[in-house]
């Protein structure tokens, strides 16, 4: 029989395997708690001082949102009751709420693979108001602009696109957060938040993962970006 | 003389006593369940009797339950005998010795295996057969429905939804699904990106939506009621959202519900590609409409 260097006994060859083994879990575990505890804050809508059963929600819509993990994908950024933006597509609206929203989109837009998804649906009236103009539909096709996103919470049939700015403007917003002082275009529409507390998810219907498989990858994949929560609460 | 272990065992009369006795208690039981499972849970079984699609795989569940509830019943009849009576007792330590029995074991292939092939024979004919056209059959399907008056009904999944357009109907498209019972409908189904999975679970209606493809399905409906749409493909973070329900109503709320939609979507309609059984996402990149197969950037109509 060869003769070994070292030799172990049993026990201890045991007790190494095990070690390392618990090691390995406990990193793995480390590293999956660890990307589960980053997540976007929630922005809570904003009390309406003016109306009953009513909040506003102020959003802004970046080509890119200049900050965290990935500061070139676009996303949403999100203003408090205090006025303090928030890199975020979390949302808490009470139930049987009119919510009023502001999105000001900074982005540049295009034809939309689904044309579909160029039809307000599910809002206050049926219809959105695009830069002081009452609007049914956008026009995915104007040259130039388009529509850059959508603003879409399945759950409450609510889709509405959010026109695009021209990319080739001078003051066009290169990183966010975005100031009012840049193109943009801003879209208000209001929708009733339900009778029933739940978290309705949202989403964009443009395929604006540039990059990604069918556009529909990376920031159309992630919180923050063009993925997000409704959480409708008593 | 060398010393052998001495298992008491039973003379081949007490064996074939309770051999017997294991089949008497099988067949009763086995007669009972599937009388059971046939006539008081069949009718409940998946995926219900909404259309003939649904009524013929719930036949199949139920013809497949039918076959296999012996075979079980078989080996829980003989499992609690044995322990009933194979089992040590007063007059000797240990329970019975079971040896080998060369024609039970064959009876047990022969009918185990005669059971499979029957099960294989009859699920390739029920497929050929019109119990099959809910699956999906692929562009050219091999079944076709005998009458010509089909629903055309184009499911278009994109992540992540699904919409739905109506050639019938001045080629719309809505993000809900109506239907008119006692019709024969043809689902188109297709993507606009990756791979889902239409299925429509009360109708009995299931098919894979690949972008470039038209999936064909049959259904003919024979009940109102709700029915769920699924997305049965993983397909990114929404897929668990990919849903939503459709109803199957009179003819006459149908086609109240179809013409306000066509009207009420009149405006975006004009803003849709032409009406085709396959369409490919604009070459132009993110967004930039869906075409016509073959005509990527909408140029050519
Ligand atoms: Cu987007
Ligand atoms: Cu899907």
């Amino acid at each position: 029989m060869p003769r070994r260097g070292v030799s172990l006994s049993k026990g201890a060859r045991a007790g190494i395997v095990l070690i390392s083994f618990a090691a390995a879990i406990g990193l793995i575990l480390f590293g999956i708690f660890g990307y589960l505890r980053s997540s976007p804050d929630v922005v809570t809508a904003t009390q309406s001082t003016s109306q009953p059963n009513t909040v506003n929600l102020v959003m802004q819509v970046d080509g890119a949102v200049g900050v965290g993990a990935h500061p070139n994908w676009v996303g949403y950024w999100v203003q408090d009751a205090n006025g303090v933006w928030h890199q975020t597509t979390l949302v808490k609206v009470p139930v049987n709420t009119n919510v009023h929203v502001t999105v000001y989109e900074y982005d540049s837009g295009g034809a939309l693979r689904n044309p579909e998804w160029a039809k307000v649906s599910g809002v206050s009236g049926g219809q959105v108001n695009l830069n002081g103009t009452e609007d049914a539909i956008v026009n995915p096709n104007s040259p130039g602009n388009g529509i850059a996103h959508t603003f879409v919470i399945p759950g409450l049939n609510v889709t509405v696109p959010l026109y695009g700015v021209n990319g080739s403007v001078k003051n066009f917003c290169q990183t966010g957060p975005c100031n009012l002082s840049e193109a943009h275009t801003t879209t208000s529409f209001a929708f009733f938040s339900g009778s029933s507390v739940h978290s309705y998810h949202w989403q964009c219907f443009v395929p604006c993962g540039l990059g990604y498989l069918e556009g529909n990858g990376g920031p159309m994949q992630s919180l923050g970006n063009m993925a997000g929560f409704f959480e409708v609460v008593k | 003389m060398a010393k052998t272990m001495n298992f008491p065992t039973y003379s081949s009369e007490e064996g074939k006593k309770h051999a017997r006795n294991i089949v008497a208690i099988w067949f009763v039981v086995a007669v009972i369940a599937d009388l059971i499972v046939w006539f008081v849970y069949g009718p409940h079984m998946p995926p219900g009797t909404m259309t003939d699609q649904a009524r013929g795989a719930q036949f199949d569940i139920k013809v497949v339950s039918v076959m296999a509830v012996p075979v079980l019943l078989f080996l829980w009849t003989f499992g609690f005998y044995a322990v009933a009576k194979f089992r040590g007792g007063k007059d000797r330590a240990e329970g019975y010795y079971i040896k080998g029995n060369v024609k039970t074991q064959a009876a047990w292939y022969i009918i185990t295996a005669s059971l499979v092939l029957f099960l294989a024979g009859f699920g390739t004919y029920e497929l050929v057969l019109p119990a099959g056209a809910g699956g999906g059959e692929g562009p050219s399907p091999i079944w076709r429905p005998s009458t010509n008056k089909l629903l055309q009904v184009q499911v278009i999944a994109q992540q992540w939804r699904f919409t739905y357009r109506w050639p019938q109907f001045g080629g719309m498209e809505t993000t809900s699904i109506n239907l008119p019972i006692n019709t024969e409908i043809q689902f188109n189904v297709t993507s606009l990106d990756v791979i889902h999975d239409f299925w429509a679970y009360q109708l009995g209606v299931k098919a894979d939506a690949n972008p470039d493809s038209n999936n064909v399905a049959f259904a003919k409906t024979l009940e109102t009621g709700r029915f769920t749409v699924r997305c049965d493909e993983l397909c990114g973070i929404w897929h668990g959202a990919m849903f939503n329900y459709g109803h199957v109503v009179s003819q006459s709320q149908f086609l109240s519900w179809a013409q306000s939609m066509e009207a009420q979507n009149a405006s975006v309609t004009k803003l849709l590609p032409k009406y085709a059984t396959t369409y490919t996402p604009s070459y132009l990149g993110a967004g930039g409409g869906y075409y016509p197969a073959g005509d990527p950037n909408g140029t050519l109509n």
